[in-house]
């Protein structure tokens, strides 16, 4: 299949953030702060992803689209190729 | 007890003391010693004879002032008289007529006139002048205004009257010089009188001063020391005597992984102190409930006060500051959301973090984590002072819409001031979303509202649905802890499959819908699907989202739930009951009957349904506050930067100047104080509220072993 930019997204992001939360709790030393600090990295992770998985899903089939002004329009013709 | 009263009485003399005379009291840097009985008696004799001292030089002081100011009256009124006497016709004085000179407040001077003239018909003479203020008399005496006064009156026996008069007004009155050579002898003396005071006063204040010093430099080791002997008494105070009068028995809760460290403590302080006996502990069974102690360090006890303000959590259940220390800041960033200020509020923090160290101000994480989530969830809606970011290239192509690929000829922009982008028509929307956040068109386009609360209120539904869950899991771990199985299968399993059966299906549904291709005109709206749902209403003109949708299952399924979790106390109590009847020896309460259970049940599981939805709904304060937020900072960039920045003439460099002033004093007051205090309480009563009614109960009461360090922490 082609690599579409969504698909390479979406496959850098998972990995990252499956690094984050998935991989690096491992290696943190143990010491007093160990179970805060796994606590912390699984939370961040599966927070900020799913953040930003639903901000890239909402917008993959979109139904509608921007109403832009006259101006603007000419302008992005011009500008953004 | 007593004592140490007696000695913070002394200890607040001294400091009173050295604040008014604006004695510097040095700050003790090094720590000392916890203080032993010796030392109080050291102290307080120490206390007492200092306020002694203090209060012996304050008394003379005092009284020399007073000397001062009496002396400085005569010595205007010799000035006075002088002149008097210099005038001619008042040479001679026969030796009928009276003097009478002193001081008397300048308010009162016009009623004392009064006074005498009824008094003496006229008969006298009265000379007054204002006395100089010179700066001297000001420090001395304050800034009351006095006159000095002469009277001059016939007769010897007048003499009381006036002095009584005189004193009725609190006039000071003062020998007078008869002859013209007198005021000069009088005056050299007086001066040499008041010169010689002065100077006395000044030894006396270097004095004080010095004493002062002296113990300016050891009254904050004392204040600490003290406080810390009052808190050792009141500890003390709350231990048992032995009978034999000799030892003390105190019990105590401890943590049960510290008790080696308590045991080498008590054996050290046996050496240290000397004595005989080697204190002895013992761990004993009790019924009582022990405090609930929750370690913490500085980054996490910021957290822990914060879930501890609603209630401290019950001995040994889970405790959910762990994990609030990221879903808060998150939270409260899904509401503050623009990377700008994020960044503004990541600074602030950094730097109250790094250069206020000593002083501890509790939420300095806490700020520091909501500011480094703020510019994560500010790049997702690409908002950075309302401008949007547009690093990838967007997905939105304008040309496409134009001939020969769409339906727009070059005649449509004249015609039309505002045009729609239509994503079927091929090559306009390029099929590809944005890769890391919402595309930058929508922040020019008119309609971004439309798009963006779709999507906020669908994100706010996924995110509440998501933490609440998380919450009913939390409560499996205590069941689990305190072995209560039969809750599990009780109350969990019904929870859960409610939960998700009606919003796990939702999320579905929005999941769904975004992940496959409609057509517009046709696309179901997910809202009106849901309501169908409720009302069982499959009408076929109503398209489905997919192919063999059987939507009744799910709230069959949820009515089902609902009477599980009614059989929950039901079954309980009809266990305990059965129990009791059992055993013989109750009384049966009456009225408690089936029906009665039944009913109890029945308001309890509704009370959960509807907490559900409500709760669900809570969370769709996430859009609002967004929304609210994106909405000040757009209307802070159009009504005033971008008003400066639009200034053609010569004069819009100093306009901006003063328009960024303006906007950046906006920024921090509404946008980051006051939305941030918003954000900040919602995302609060989101994790009080509805997070933690899942599964927190918070019955508990807290730890508060003695400890130094708080005890001078808080008084500073």
């Amino acid at each position: 299949m082609a690599a579409t930019s969504f698909v390479i997204a979406m496959s850098v992001m998972t990995l990252f953030w499956g690094l984050i939360g998935g991989v690096i709790p491992w290696f943190i030393p143990k010491g007093p702060n160990r179970g805060v600090i796994v606590t912390m990295l699984v939370l961040t992770a599966v927070c900020c992803y799913l953040f930003w998985l639903i901000a890239i899903l909402s917008q993959l089939n979109p139904l509608f689209g921007p109403v832009l002004t006259n101006d603007t329009i000419w302008y992005l013709n011009q500008h953004w190729q | 007890m007593l004592v140490s009263l007696e000695i913070i009485h002394h200890l607040g003399y001294l400091e009173k003391e050295m604040v008014k005379s604006n004695t510097v009291i040095a700050a003790t840097k090094e720590k000392e010693m916890v203080p032993c009985a010796r030392d109080v008696l050291e102290l307080e004799s120490t206390f007492e004879k200092l306020e002694q001292e203090l209060r012996e030089i304050n008394r003379n002081h005092a009284a020399l002032r007073q000397n001062l100011i009496e002396l400085m009256d005569i010595d205007s009124l010799l000035r006075m008289t002088e002149d008097f006497f210099e005038e001619p016709g008042n040479q001679r004085c026969s030796p009928n007529e009276l003097f009478i000179a002193g001081v008397i407040k300048q308010e009162r001077f016009p009623a004392f006139e009064k006074v005498l003239w009824r008094l003496f018909h006229g008969n006298f003479v009265l000379r007054h002048a204002e006395m100089q203020a010179t700066e001297e008399l000001q420090a001395v005496r304050g800034a009351v205004k006095k006159d000095v006064f002469i009277i001059f009156v016939q007769g010897d026996h007048v003499r009381e009257k006036i002095r009584k008069v005189c004193e009725g007004f609190r006039a000071s009155l003062y020998s007078c010089p008869k002859t013209l050579y007198e005021p000069k002898q009088m005056s050299t003396s007086v001066m040499t009188q008041m010169e010689d005071l002065r100077m006395i006063l000044r030894r006396t204040e270097e004095y004080r001063a010095g004493v002062l010093t002296r113990a300016a430099e050891h009254v904050q080791e004392w204040g600490s020391k003290v406080k810390k002997m009052k808190a050792i008494y009141y500890t003390l105070n709350l231990c048992n005597i032995d009978i034999t009068q000799k030892l003390i028995v105190a019990e105590i809760w401890c943590p049960v992984s510290d008790l080696t460290l308590v045991q080498s403590a008590l054996i050290k302080g046996s050496e240290q102190s000397g004595s005989s006996v080697t204190p002895v502990l013992n761990r004993i069974q009790t019924q009582q409930t022990p405090p609930t102690f929750n370690r913490t360090n500085t980054f996490t006890e910021g957290f822990q006060a914060i879930i501890d303000a609603y209630g401290v959590g019950t001995y040994q259940e889970i405790n959910p500051a762990s994990y609030t220390i990221v879903t808060f800041p998150f939270l409260f960033a899904v509401m503050f959301g623009d990377c700008g200020h994020g960044l503004v509020m990541t600074l602030f923090a950094v730097w109250v973090t790094s250069q206020l160290t000593d002083v501890v101000i509790g939420g300095r994480y806490i700020i520091l984590l909501m500011g480094m989530f703020s510019i994560y969830t500010g790049l997702i809606y690409n908002d950075c002072f309302s401008k949007s970011f547009n690093i990838f290239g967007s997905s939105w192509c304008v040309l496409s819409m134009f001939h020969p690929h769409g339906p727009w000829q070059n005649e449509t922009l004249h015609e039309y001031h505002h045009l729609q982008l239509n994503p079927f028509v091929p090559g306009v929307y390029s099929g590809d979303p944005y890769v890391f956040g919402i595309d930058p068109v929508w922040n020019i386009a008119s309609n971004k509202l439309s798009f963006l609360n779709s999507f906020k209120m669908k994100m706010s539904v996924i995110l509440g649905v998501s933490h609440m869950l998380f919450g009913v899991a939390l409560s499996l771990v205590n069941f689990v802890h305190f072995r209560k199985f039969q809750d599990i299968f009780l109350q969990f399993v019904p929870q859960l499959i409610f939960m998700l059966s009606l919003f796990g299906y939702l999320i579905f549904l929005i999941l769904y819908k975004w992940c496959i291709t409609l057509r517009s005109e046709t696309a179901p709206s997910i809202l009106l699907l849901f309501i169908n749902m409720m009302l069982f209403d499959y009408q076929s003109e109503h398209v489905l989202l997919y192919r063999g949708q059987v939507v009744g299952s799910s709230l069959v399924l949820a009515g089902i739930v609902g009477g599980w979790s009614e059989c929950k106390f039901t079954l309980s109590h009809l266990q305990n009951h059965d129990c009791a009847l059992q055993q013989k020896w109750l009384p049966t309460a009456p009225g408690v009957s089936m029906g009665d259970i039944f009913v109890y049940q029945a308001i309890h599981t509704i009370e959960f349904c509807l907490g559900c939805i409500s709760n669900t709904a809570s969370y769709l304060r996430l859009w609002a506050l967004s929304l609210a937020h994106a909405e000040l900072s757009e209307v802070l960039w159009r009504m005033v930067l971008q008003v400066g920045l639009k200034i053609s003439s010569g004069m819009g460099s100093l306009m901006l100047v003063v328009l960024f002033a303006a906007f950046a004093v906006l920024t921090v007051t509404v946008l980051l104080i006051m939305e941030g205090l918003s954000a900040f309480l919602h995302a609060l009563r989101l994790h009080w509220v509805e997070f933690q009614n899942k599964f927190y109960e918070g019955s508990g009461y807290k730890f508060t072993p003695l400890s130094f360090d708080s005890l001078l922490k808080t008084q500073q």
